[in-house]
């Protein structure tokens, strides 16, 4: 029906189509390094909502109210609809997702460096929706304009629910921080410790970022790491005065020349560190994924079993 | 046994009464019935859908991969199918 297009028309084509913003589909011809690139973006994506769900699921059964108890569990529910959403937009690209859970269990493909932190308190999990999830929609409101279809539609579906997870974050602080000094201290402390490791979820800086300028081109990355993360630091710090803690940084202070606020150095050894699988809970994560899996398999056996024999009784009648 | 046995679905969600069903992804399912169950689950826990259709990828047929293919020529040359082909006068009232 359709001439056969050589190989340079093709790419033409795809070239044209990013340059006049529109969307890559799933059966749209696309450069191998293009479709390397959307695999990995989305299954790492898809890994941390996934891995992310632990951090939070450790304080369901210790949150201080059944409100609390209902609000952490719908928003850890959000976190596996998100990583089910992302993996159904890998699978586009002609990935299997059982691989791509292979594949995270044995350590070959990645998830966010934030998540091998722990949650030492329940102010914790206020300050993971505050700046965890303000951190994640700063980069993924761009990603809702990113080329590739079917992972632009998940980002639209996962930036409105995210909107929740970070109000109820900040609203959980807010209560804190109206009560006891001890409660304040543990939001003070809940921030301290998580303020640096979210300015690091945006990645290395530009100059060590060498797959930014082909990410730029394709229009799969739409900013730059340092860009995200100025704008990161500009909404927090009057956030964090309206709620009464400070950041961890002598250096962060209003710069009036740049319009912007200035900060100090990111302790990027430390991250390398977690990316190389040395972070304080990067053994237990991967653990308890291995574990949740393996303990799962007689559900999916017993799922498998009864459709089978539901078959079998649809062709006998 | 992995999920690699289930087959993939994909998920229609109706949003409201008078809306088409619109897809809204896939999942992976061992059966029918369980593929509506966790189409709901996934696609519509904040009021997304008064109706869900689940169908297995494997039984859609599609037209050819490429969306410019000139399978859609024909509808691309025949301008007078629209309106705006034809001139009125301005002051013709109510067309």
């Amino acid at each position: 029906m359709t001439a056969q297009l050589s190989e340079v028309d093709l790419e033409h084509h795809f070239e044209h189509t990013i340059e006049h913003d529109q969307r890559i589909e799933p059966r749209d011809w696309m450069p191998d390094g293009y479709r390397k690139t959307m695999i990995r973006q989305i299954a790492q994506h898809a890994h941390s909502e996934i891995i992310g769900m632990q951090p939070e699921g450790n304080w369901i059964t210790r949150a201080p109210s059944l409100r609390r108890k209902a609000i952490l569990l719908a928003k850890v529910q959000d976190e596996a609809g998100h990583g089910l959403y992302l993996y159904s937009a890998a699978e586009t690209l002609g990935v299997d997702r059982a691989d791509l859970t292979e594949r995270l269990i044995a350590g070959k493909q990645k998830y966010s460096s934030i998540f091998n932190y722990p949650t030492l308190s329940f102010a914790d999990v206020g300050v993971v929706g505050w700046l965890v999830d303000g951190a994640a929609i700063c980069n993924q409101v761009p990603l809702c304009r990113s080329s590739y279809g079917p992972y632009a539609r998940a980002m639209i579906r996962i930036c409105k629910e995210e909107s929740f997870h970070q109000r109820q974050g900040f609203e959980l602080l807010t209560m804190m921080m109206r009560g006891t000094d001890a409660q304040r201290q543990m939001v003070q402390d809940a921030t301290n410790r998580w303020w640096w490791p979210s300015l690091m979820m945006f990645g290395p800086p530009d100059a060590d970022s060498p797959n930014t300028a082909q990410s730029m081109a394709w229009k799969v990355k739409r900013h730059t790491n340092d860009e995200l993360r100025q704008r990161f630091v500009d909404m927090s710090v009057p956030q964090a005065e309206a709620l009464g803690v400070t950041f961890p940084d002598p250096d962060l202070k209003w710069n009036p020349g740049r319009g912007h606020y200035d900060f100090g150095e990111i302790d990027w050894a430390e991250f390398k560190e977690i990316l190389r699988g040395n972070g304080p809970c990067n053994a237990e994560r991967i653990a308890h994924r291995k574990q949740a899996h393996d303990e799962g398999a007689w559900v999916r056996e017993a799922a498998a079993a009864h459709a089978a024999k539901q078959r079998d009784k649809e062709l006998a009648a | 046994m992995s999920t690699h046995d289930w087959p993939l679905y994909e998920v229609f969600v109706r949003s409201k009464r008078g809306l088409n069903h619109v897809h809204v992804g896939s999942l992976h399912a061992a059966d029918d019935a369980m593929a509506v169950h966790n189409a709901r689950d996934v696609y519509t826990r904040r009021n997304e859908g008064v109706s869900i259709w689940v169908v297995k990828a494997a039984d859609i047929t599609a037209s050819s991969p490429d969306e410019k293919d000139p399978f859609f020529a024909p509808s691309a040359d025949k301008v007078y199918r629209h309106p705006t082909f034809y001139d009125i006068p301005d002051d013709v009232p109510h067309m």
